[in-house]
């Protein structure tokens, strides 16, 4: 089938789609967006996150179709043009990246969170990124790239 | 496989009856799953999400009714003062993005023991709105949800909404597992007070084939806050009278042993969870919020 949907403010028009396949292999294998990850899909690690209009979701639990018509921001359109976001910069400051699997999902989670919650607390912060999933850091570098995020935001 | 996508109610029931094997998808939290895993291939998808009439809610008759594609994001968001025990259920599904995404009608489309939607509709005692091309059936949540993965929806029905009152007092939701986030309940308890009519809902959920309501411990605890006149004085429900509630709703329990939890663990556990979530009803009812 054919799937017309805007990603990071451009639009596409996609043939030869599967019926049953996910947001995430559409962006991944059909446009080459290969910064959201693909690790679960299963909805269990968060490194699929992305924006459908303006929601954050799992895009491996999207279901292609599903995206029709709609606008899909993923981590490389975070920055909206050259170099980083300050979320970005905050990561790469505090060390929150190791093996950077994980890192594209929470960039988009980090985003979110702090567009809703400008001043979060730790709970909040906790509650916010529980849906994703490092194997590497232990988190509490993340915890500090959000904090340094935040303050200054 | 075919992909449709109703653009409105109408359409989604003349599909569905046109197509009795076509899958519905709504937040897809349950159904994508199936499908990346290859554990599922129908033969056609209907996409849901473009039906209005599944993202409204508003009140009936006195009780609320709620589109089957409400998420839990909104519930929390919308709902808290007027359904707070759903709106806590809610809070403790997945994460923010499954949250986002996920709804009750999947919830009860896919009636898992441990849906977590599920224990705050049945102390209420919900109501879910069905309907075909040949008309619309209301069915009370305990008839609808039939055993572990199956609901009452014939092949050419479509879940449309659900009703119930808005909370008349007190409610509580909690649920046990490994961490705070991302878990399929162990176990897990939703309560209801109701002042005005004295009385109570408990539901025990993730214990038994269904979510079901404790009657005996309803009952139980009914007598001794209207022989006690706690009602009315507002004192603090005994500890041996909460011991014995919560021997009753684990009594109740028909737990299995399986991965998340043995047997016995989980009848325990729900003990535990049934005196808690009384007590802190309670406390809330007795400080008058
Ligand atoms: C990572 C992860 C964590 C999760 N955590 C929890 C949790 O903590 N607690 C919990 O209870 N669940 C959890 N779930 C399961 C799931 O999110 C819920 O069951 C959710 O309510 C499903 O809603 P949905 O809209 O995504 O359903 P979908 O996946 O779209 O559909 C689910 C089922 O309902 C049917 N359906 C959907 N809408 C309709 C309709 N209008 N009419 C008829 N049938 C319909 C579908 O055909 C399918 O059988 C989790 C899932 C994931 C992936
Ligand atoms: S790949 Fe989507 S959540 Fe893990
Ligand atoms: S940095 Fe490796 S998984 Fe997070």
């Amino acid at each position: 089938m054919r799937l017309s949907c805007e990603v990071n403010g451009e639009r596409y028009q996609i043939d030869g789609v599967w019926e049953g396949e996910s947001l995430l292999y559409v962006l991944r294998e059909r446009l080459g967006l290969y910064g959201s990850k693909n690790a679960c899909e299963q909805g269990e690690c968060g490194s699929c996150s992305v924006y459908l209009d303006g929601v954050l979701v799992c895009s491996c639990l999207v279901l292609a179709g599903q995206a029709e018509g709609r606008r899909i921001v993923t981590v490389e359109g975070i920055s909206g043009g050259e170099g980083l976001h300050p979320v970005q910069e905050a990561f790469v400051e505090a060390g929150a990246v190791q093996c950077g699997f994980c890192t594209p999902g929470l960039i988009v989670a980090t985003h979110d969170l702090l567009f809703r919650n400008p001043h979060p607390t730790d709970a909040e912060i906790r509650e916010a990124l529980a849906g994703n999933l490092c194997r590497c850091t232990g988190y509490e570098k993340i915890l500090d790239a959000v904090r340094l995020a935040a303050e200054r935001a | 496989m075919e992909f449709m996508q109703p653009l409105d109610w109408e359409e989604a029931l003349e599909i569905k009856a046109a197509h009795p094997e076509a899958r519905p998808i709504f937040g897809g939290t349950d159904v994508m799953v199936e499908l990346n895993f290859g554990r599922e291939r129908p033969e056609v998808l209907m996409d849901l999400t473009r039906v209005p009439e599944l993202r409204e809610w508003g009140e009936e008759d006195g009780r609320l009714r709620v589109g089957a594609g409400v998420t839990y994001t909104r519930i929390i968001e919308e709902l808290k003062e007027r359904l707070p025990g759903l709106a806590m259920a809610s809070r403790t599904v997945g994460s923010p993005q499954i949250r986002n995404r996920g709804t009750v009608g999947g919830n009860l489309g896919t009636a898992s023991p441990a849906g977590d939607a599920l224990p705050p509709l049945y102390v209420s005692g919900a109501e879910v709105e069905v309907a075909s091309v040949r008309g619309v059936r209301r069915i009370p949540v305990e008839e609808f949800v039939r055993g572990p993965k199956r609901n009452a929806l014939r092949e050419d029905e479509l879940i449309l909404s659900f009703l119930l009152p808005g909370a008349r007092g007190p409610q509580q939701y909690a649920k046990i597992g490994p961490r705070n986030a991302m878990v399929i309940a162990v176990c897990s308890l939703g309560l209801a007070l109701d002042p005005e009519r004295r009385e109570l809902g408990v539901c025990i959920g993730s214990a038994g084939p269904t979510p079901f309501r404790a009657r005996e411990a309803e009952g139980f605890i009914r007598g001794v806050l209207e022989e006690g006149g706690l009602w009315e004085s507002r004192s603090e429900i005994g500890e041996s009278a909460l011991a014995r509630f919560g021997e009753l709703v684990a009594g109740a329990a028909r737990p299995i042993s399986d991965v998340r939890g043995t047997a016995e663990y989980r009848r325990h556990a729900v003990a535990v969870l049934a005196r808690r979530v009384l007590r802190w009803a309670w406390e809330e009812y007795r400080e008058g919020r």
